[in-house]
């Protein structure tokens, strides 16, 4: 028999992708990020030499091995016992099946030895709700650029589960076309943040890529031809320090100018006045300052989660499983997950 | 085993090869491509899925690692193996549905997935060339010959 108590901690447990993650949060709605309690992810765990004396060298997407410890780590940081739970939320889609189903059946077992409701959360909508962990969160409607290695989205979200989304990418990820056009100009793979860098030192103007998909209206994004452009460019140059530079300056301009037009833009379609940027991407300083100065200007306002949270975490689906177990929604005992899973068919709570 | 050679200067005549191999398919495949970063294996990819009748949007798999569709005939399965450093990876990606014989199965950088991966039917190379592209098609089984013949 499901018990729900919502004074009581809820464990959430991120298994989509590549990244394992769990936290606990306890639900209070006047300040969500005040009642995280532990937020622990495997990669930076590794780090950590007091992993149990032993760093275990695990294959990525090994979350078999990796989500136990995780959830041990996680109750033994917030000083609690697994009975001390109220309920269990996990990532149940999009993602890959293989990976979901560690953390769905973990996640679903464990709420049923304990007698507490779960959830399966959608990735996405954690990554919405994730900005609402910082203090001074933004209040709906918003609207929210997700910018990552997996995703180039703007998304309208005008309450929990009431999400539209305004603009998707047709072929790769911001994320995606930064790493790889690190690697076509020599950078080690994933070279997103190595190329950001090197593009500080290059000169303004010496060369020049389109703005895809920013001479039409909607709000989709193309980034696909980018590298393209920037591998001929590239191999027709000198191949000098400072070229790759110039080169990696006017790649990065034409993202950011091409992420910021389509923000304007969808903050004028949907009347929002509040702009979330998430996503590993959203570390980006060039994009940052750029969509600061925007909002100056056209009077609208950036919120930037802190990065961890930006990033898959475990934060993030804790977050968004107790809010919906607090409006009394949850799962029944099977294990279910749902690899593709339409962001906006979710239900209000 | 039957091989040819397709210029592709642009967009159109990638379109163009992906129509007719669209047309020539009967029942499921195993398609390996390989080519270098931004040689246009997700963009064949996407023009042979577009001209099997796909409607939605046709991303990147290289982060999500494997994409599936609805094909009128059965399922696609379009995987991009670029971050796998170990074919044991392959385990969590839930890869049982690949044996399908109805299944079209299409692998970008299949050679991060050896001996884990469905024995191929097709292999298809892209390669810069000029600039455009250029793709050498290759059976390595019979039903790839056979589709090959079909291709005319």
């Amino acid at each position: 028999m499901d018990t729900s108590d919502f004074s009581k901690p809820v464990l959430g447990i991120e298994t989509s992708c590549d990244e394992t993650g769990v936290a606990l949060l306890r639900w209070q709605p006047d300040a969500p990020g005040r009642g995280l309690l532990a937020h622990v992810l495997y990669s930076q765990i590794k780090l950590h030499a007091d992993y149990g004396g032993v760093v275990p060298e695990l294959a990525s997407r090994d979350h078999v091995r990796k989500l136990l410890p995780l959830v041990r780590e996680a109750l033994a940081q917030a000083g609690l016992a697994p009975a001390d739970l109220g309920g269990v939320a996990y990532t149940a889609g999009p993602g890959l099946v293989g990976a979901l189903l560690v953390g769905a059946a973990a996640g679903r077992a464990l709420a049923w030895a304990l007698g507490v409701p779960a959830i399966g959360v959608h990735h996405m909508e954690g990554h919405l709700l994730a900005p609402l962990l910082e203090d001074d969160p933004p209040a709906p409607p918003f609207v929210a650029l997700l910018v990552s290695g997996g995703h180039s989205m703007l998304v309208e979200v005008k309450g929990i589960g009431r999400y539209r989304i305004l603009g998707d990418t047709l072929d790769d990820a911001a994320g995606e076309a930064f790493d790889k056009t690190a690697k076509l100009m020599g950078l080690p793979y994933p070279g997103g943040p190595a190329l950001a860098k090197l593009a500080e030192q290059g000169r303004p103007g010496a060369f020049h890529f389109s703005r895809p998909m920013t001479d039409r209206p909607g709000l989709d994004f193309s980034f696909s031809g980018l590298k393209t452009q920037v591998l001929l460019a590239w191999q027709q140059s000198d191949q000098s320090g400072q070229t790759r530079a110039d080169v990696a300056r006017a790649f990065e301009e034409a993202i950011v100018d091409t992420l910021v037009i389509k923000c304007r833009r969808a903050l004028e379609a949907t009347g929002a006045r509040r702009l979330v940027i998430a996503g590993g991407v959203g570390a980006n300083r060039r994009l940052r300052a750029e969509l600061a100065a925007a909002g100056g200007r056209e009077g609208f306002r950036t919120y930037f989660p802190r990065l961890a949270f930006c990033t898959d975490n475990g934060a993030m689906i804790a977050l968004a499983g107790a809010i919906r177990l607090a409006h009394g929604q949850h799962q029944d005992e099977r294990i279910q997950v749902f690899p593709r899973w339409d962001l906006e068919s979710l239900p209000a709570a | 085993m039957s091989a040819r050679q397709v210029e592709l200067p642009d967009e159109q005549a990638t379109g163009a090869l992906a129509q007719a191999l669209a047309a020539a398919l009967d029942g499921g495949l195993v398609i390996l491509l390989h080519g270098e970063l931004g040689a246009g294996k997700t963009s064949f990819a996407r023009a042979l899925l577009r001209a099997l009748g796909v409607g939605e949007r046709i991303k990147s798999p290289t982060y999500s690692l494997v994409e599936s569709y609805r094909l009128p005939g059965g399922t696609a399965w379009h995987l991009d193996l670029y971050r796998i450093a170990d074919p044991a990876e392959l385990e969590w990606l839930g890869l049982d549905a690949l044996a399908d014989p109805s299944a079209l199965v299409l692998v970008e950088w299949p050679e991060r997935g050896e001996g884990a991966l469905p024995p191929p039917d097709l292999r298809i190379r892209l390669d810069y060339a000029g600039g455009g592209r250029r793709a050498e098609l290759e059976a390595a089984s019979p039903r790839g010959a056979r589709l090959l013949e079909r291709l005319g």
